[in-house]
This record gives C-alpha cells, sequence and structure tokens, in this order.
C-alpha cells in the first residue's frame, strides 16, 4: 500500500484546527451473552457458545439479560448521562459475515442512555470536557480470521474464516459529541479520554477492560477545519484503535495525513480507515456509501426496556467513587509527589497499593515493593505484578522489615518465596532461615575472630581511622552469609575493637 | 397516491440482497405504494397524544437472568453451513483486491 505523504505536525496545527469524535465498545462481562444463555467467555475453543438465538437461525429468540441492562444503565449513570424512561433495540441490517442474523440488535432513535459529560485531565493538568451523546447497547460481532492473501489482512484475502462464540456478547457504545477546540492537545484527548473509560469501567466492574482482549474497542472520528473557516472538514472514522497508544497515534496520524491531502489540493473521503498497529498507518476501507443505509427498524422480538425511577436511583447508589476524584483522594493520603504517584498510576497498581496500605504498610514501602522489585519480577515473568503476591502478603512483608527481622536483601529473598508458593513471609522466614541474627552472641564471636585475623586494620580501627572497620564489617557479613544487619555489624566493630587485646594472635573468644 | 418508485424497490432489493425481475419490481412498486397509504391513513388519525408504539404487547421490562445454559455443540452449529474448516465457518473472500 502507498506510503501517504504527511503533514509536520506542527505545521498542521497551524493550517487547521482538528475536531474529534469518539465512539468506544465496552464489552460487558455478564457470564452470559446480551440475549441468549450461551457463555461470555474469550478464548474457548471456537464456535463453543453458540445457540440458534445468537446464529440467528429459524426459531431462535432473544431474551434480554437483566445484568447486561444494570451494567448499561450504572455505566450511564458513571458518564453522567440520564437513563431514559423507554428504551428500545432496533436491528442494524447488513450483510457481512461477522454476522450470522444479517443484522446487528442495536439501538437507534432511543438509546439507554445520553446527555453525559466527562472531565479528564492531561498532564499538563489542562482539564477538558467531552460531551457524551450517548450510550446505547448491542450485541457484538463474531471474530473473522482472514486466510490467504498478506498477512491476514482482510484485503487479497482468499477466504475468511468465522468463530462465533462473541457474537452475540453485550456492548455498550458509548458516542461523543463533537470535540472542538483540541489543538494541539488532540492525540493525548483522544488517549486520556480512552483511557478515563477503561477506568470508570473497571471501577464498576461492568468490564474486564483489557483492551489486548479487545473489551474496550475506539473508533476515531477526525476532521480539520481550515483555519478561518467555520465549516466542518470531512471526516473519517479510524475503527480498530484498541490500545491507548495507538488512539494517540491514529489520531496524530490522521490529522498530519488529512493535512498533507488537504494543502495539496485534495479531497478527504467520507471513509472508514484501519489503524495498523504494526506500521503506525490508516489505510482507506469501505467508503461510506449505500451499504451505510442500515435500514434501521425497532426488534420486533423485544418489548421496550423502561427502568422505574426507583431501579435508576438504586443502581446510581452503587456507584463507586469516580476514579478521578479516588486519585486525588489518595495521592493526598499518600503524600505522594506527581511523578511517584503516576508511577503507581502507569503501572495499574492503584487497587494493591490501597489495599497493601489498608493492610498496615506505609506507603512509601509499599510503593517502593510493588513498583520496584515486585514489577520487576512480573515484567520478566511476562504477568501482571497483582498476579505474583497479594497486598496481605505485601503488607507482611514491609512489616518484617520494620520490625528488623529482614533486611531489604534478604526480604527480596523472602518474596521470592512467596511468589515460589512457599507460603507467608513469616513462614518463607521460618522454613528458609531468612531472619536477621538479632542475637549478638554469633556476630560477636565473628567480629573477635575476624579482627584477630586482621591486626593491622585493629589497629588502624583503634587510631581512629574508622573508615578501615568496613575490611572487618565485610568479612563478618560474609561469615554470617548476609544475615546480620550491617548497621549493627559496625556498631558491634567499633565497639569490640575498643576491648580488642592487640597483636595477640588467635585471640581468646570473649566470656 | 403513494411516491413508492420502481427505482425505490430496486435499491432497496438491492440493499437487501434480493435478486428481483423486472415484473417483480413493476408488482412490489404498487404493493409497497399501497402499504405505504394505508399506514399514512392510520398516521391521519393517530394525534400527538398517541405516542409511536413498536410493538403490540403492552408488555416492557421482560428480562431472563444471567444464568448460562448449555450451547450448541461444535458440529450442530456447524451442520447447516455450506463450508467450514476445522471448527470454523468458511466463507468467501470478503473484500476484492484494491
Amino acid at each position: 500500500m502507498a506510503k501517504a505523504e504527511l503533514m509536520d505536525y506542527d505545521k498542521a496545527l497551524e493550517l487547521f484546527e482538528p475536531v474529534l469524535g469518539f465512539e468506544v465498545h465496552v464489552e460487558l462481562n455478564t457470564k452470559t451473552k446480551m440475549f441468549c444463555g450461551c457463555a461470555n467467555e474469550f478464548g474457548s475453543g471456537a464456535n463453543t457458545n453458540t445457540c440458534p438465538t445468537c446464529l440467528g437461525l429459524p426459531g431462535g429468540l432473544p431474551q434480554v439479560n437483566r445484568q447486561a441492562i444494570e451494567s448499561s444503565i450504572r455505566l450511564g449513570l458513571a458518564l453522567g448521562c440520564e437513563i431514559a424512561e423507554t428504551s428500545r433495540f432496533a436491528r442494524k441490517n447488513y450483510f457481512y459475515p461477522d454476522t450470522a442474523k444479517n443484522f446487528q440488535t442495536s439501538q437507534y432513535d432511543e438509546p439507554i442512555a445520553f446527555n453525559g459529560q466527562l472531565t479528564i485531565e492531561l498532564e499538563s493538568g489542562r482539564q477538558v470536557t467531552v460531551d457524551i451523546e450517548r450510550a446505547h447497547m448491542e450485541d457484538d460481532a463474531g471474530k473473522l480470521t482472514h486466510m490467504g492473501g498478506a498477512a491476514g489482512r482482510i484485503q487479497g484475502a482468499d477466504y475468511s474464516l468465522v468463530d462465533y462464540n462473541r457474537g452475540g456478547v453485550p456492548l455498550v457504545e458509548i458516542v461523543t459529541q463533537m470535540i472542538e477546540g483540541a489543538e494541539a492537545d488532540a492525540p493525548e484527548i483522544g488517549k486520556t479520554y480512552v483511557a478515563a473509560i477503561r477506568e470508570i469501567v473497571k471501577a464498576l466492574g461492568v468490564s474486564n477492560a483489557r483492551m489486548e482482549e479487545g473489551n474496550v474497542r475506539c473508533d476515531a472520528n477526525v476532521s480539520l477545519r481550515p483555519r478561518g473557516s467555520n465549516i466542518l472538514g470531512t471526516r473519517t472514522e479510524t475503527k480498530n484503535v484498541n490500545s491507548l497508544r495507538s488512539v494517540e497515534r491514529a489520531v496524530r496520524y490522521e490529522i498530519q495525513r488529512q493535512a498533507a491531502l488537504l494543502t495539496a489540493g485534495g479531497t478527504i473521503t467520507q471513509e472508514t480507515r484501519h489503524w495498523h498497529e504494526d506500521t503506525g498507518v490508516t489505510s482507506a476501507g469501505r467508503p461510506k456509501s449505500d451499504a451505510d443505509d442500515y435500514r434501521y427498524f425497532p426488534e420486533p422480538d423485544l418489548v421496550p426496556v423502561a427502568p422505574s425511577r426507583a431501579w435508576v436511583e438504586e443502581l446510581r447508589a452503587t456507584l463507586p467513587e469516580p476514579p478521578a476524584a479516588r486519585r486525588k483522594r489518595l495521592q493526598a493520603d499518600w503524600g505522594f509527589v506527581n511523578l511517584e504517584f503516576q508511577d503507581v498510576v502507569n503501572s495499574d497498581l492503584l487497587d494493591v497499593m490501597e489495599a497493601t496500605i489498608a493492610a498496615g504498610a506505609p506507603a512509601q514501602a509499599a510503593r517502593k515493593w510493588w513498583t520496584g522489585e515486585i514489577a520487576r519480577l512480573a515484567n520478566a515473568a511476562g504477568v501482571t505484578a497483582e498476579s505474583l503476591v497479594t497486598p496481605a502478603q505485601v503488607a507482611a512483608l514491609i512489616a518484617l522489615i520494620t520490625d528488623g527481622t529482614l533486611t531489604d536483601r534478604l526480604a527480596r529473598q523472602v518474596l521470592e518465596g512467596v511468589i515460589a508458593g512457599e507460603g507467608t513471609p513469616s513462614e518463607v522466614v521460618a522454613s528458609r532461615g531468612l531472619a536477621v541474627v538479632s542475637d549478638d552472641g554469633p556476630l560477636i564471636a565473628a567480629i573477635d575472630e575476624a579482627l584477630a585475623s586482621q591486626p593491622d586494620v585493629l589497629a588502624k580501627i583503634r587510631d581512629g581511622k574508622v573508615q578501615a572497620a568496613g575490611a572487618v564489617i565485610g568479612a563478618v557479613m560474609k561469615a554470617m552469609r548476609g544475615q546480620a544487619d550491617a548497621a549493627r555489624v559496625r556498631e558491634l566493630v567499633l565497639e569490640r575493637a575498643g576491648s580488642a587485646p592487640v597483636e595477640q594472635a588467635p585471640a581468646e573468644p570473649a566470656e | 397516491m403513494s411516491e413508492i418508485t420502481a427505482e425505490q424497490v430496486a435499491h432497496l432489493a438491492n440493499l437487501a440482497r434480493i435478486d428481483l425481475s423486472s415484473a417483480e419490481i413493476d408488482r412490489l412498486t404498487v404493493e409497497l405504494g399501497q402499504i405505504v397509504d394505508s399506514v399514512a391513513k392510520v398516521a391521519e388519525v393517530a394525534t400527538p397524544d398517541v405516542p409511536a408504539t413498536s410493538h403490540p404487547m403492552p408488555l416492557t421490562n421482560v428480562f431472563r437472568d444471567d444464568v448460562v445454559v448449555p450451547s450448541l455443540t461444535v458440529d450442530q452449529a456447524l451442520s447447516g453451513a455450506p463450508d467450514r474448516a476445522g471448527d470454523k465457518f468458511r466463507v468467501p473472500a470478503i473484500l476484492d483486491e484494491e
């Protein structure tokens, strides 16, 4: 595919004002699909979760999943939306093998939630309020795999394979109003907005919110308005933008691509574009055309959803603290500077941090372990930090350091033992014999021995050359196999040096 | 008389992937016109205080619990498919080479 001309980003911003819009699809984590009792699970064998209803076979009849309605209402409320007094489903008719029904069951003129708002904060501190037009319910499509042709792409494929396990999984599609005034922040606004949606659905517990599994998917609409004009440009809709970084890159790419095209006298085609994660470019999909005449009509097999105001209020009472407010509160409680707090947020460690601190660990110590050693081990193993250890285990580990049972170095060994499933930190300390030796007896014996074998060092220490003690401390730590508190060893070395006999080897052990 | 044209019927047939002969298009143009006229009659007597309705039954909020029920087996699911490859439905190429 020919590589598109791109204009320098700053130059593009000088000439044009970007106007954005986002459609975010959230897959709900109900146990079953939207309209049938087939399991809603990721990663099952192909076509194992299908039935006549989600395959669109004769005789299939949809039945609405109550849990999906509740999740949709809660999500609508969390986005500041009004919840419709009556809402209904509609058929969106199209022919494409990702649905066997030849229509998607969606909502058209009566979405469950509408007129919301979400305020996001950019890294600069700039606050942007995104108006939400609507959040409507629909069912997901099946998964297509394109075979033959170039690298699994739809263009040039010889044939395609379909797995309908995902077909019928409940989705909420969140549609923004036009976002104007984004200016150079446009890419960051896209990323931050999608991140905020992801954070909200996770906090609500209505979705697994794993972008890599397609639980949260974004379509990014971008158009450019020439400076000084009040006429909107033609927009493109980039699909398949399924990571936060991709949202940012795709928006930036479209701004640069459209600017170059418009400046060269070209026109933007209103079309769907595909985002290619590997190459970082978008390519033209099908143009908007007659095929988009979806002939929506009310779904005759389903009756309206009319949530009572009492039900809505009951659901409103179950909403968690908004993630943005929670972040502000936690950062203040923990006394973290921005960098420290961002580190925790970016590593997705807020929940485990909160639990660890609630279990008694000091905030800075919890941060040090979660973003340090635990993150390092998780990274090496290719898993999440929270899958390795529990907050309670980390809090117990930190408590053992605080009370002097463990040094940081020993604690890392204990952590390994905990991760290896050897038990609680205390159990690992006991079974591996890792506690700091706090009984001075064996220490003093080791120190006296070290001092006696290095009489020159002893002489120096006695002359007041305290730094010479390092050699003895090293020897003692080695003799103790590291299971000694270095500060205590230093203290004792100086103490023993003061009373040790000079040049009298071998020394008699102290009584 | 309605304003349904043969062009509209042909367009609709195309969207619905229904192959109609010109004789069928002529007949359906008349029939669809009559249906539209009939609906227009109803619209004449429906005053603004009568809300639009999409369903004849005065029912709302018919839900099922979120409980998994057994699905079809893979072979049952694929039994009506024109073609399969392993456990997946096999369909013809979707887009032409660009």
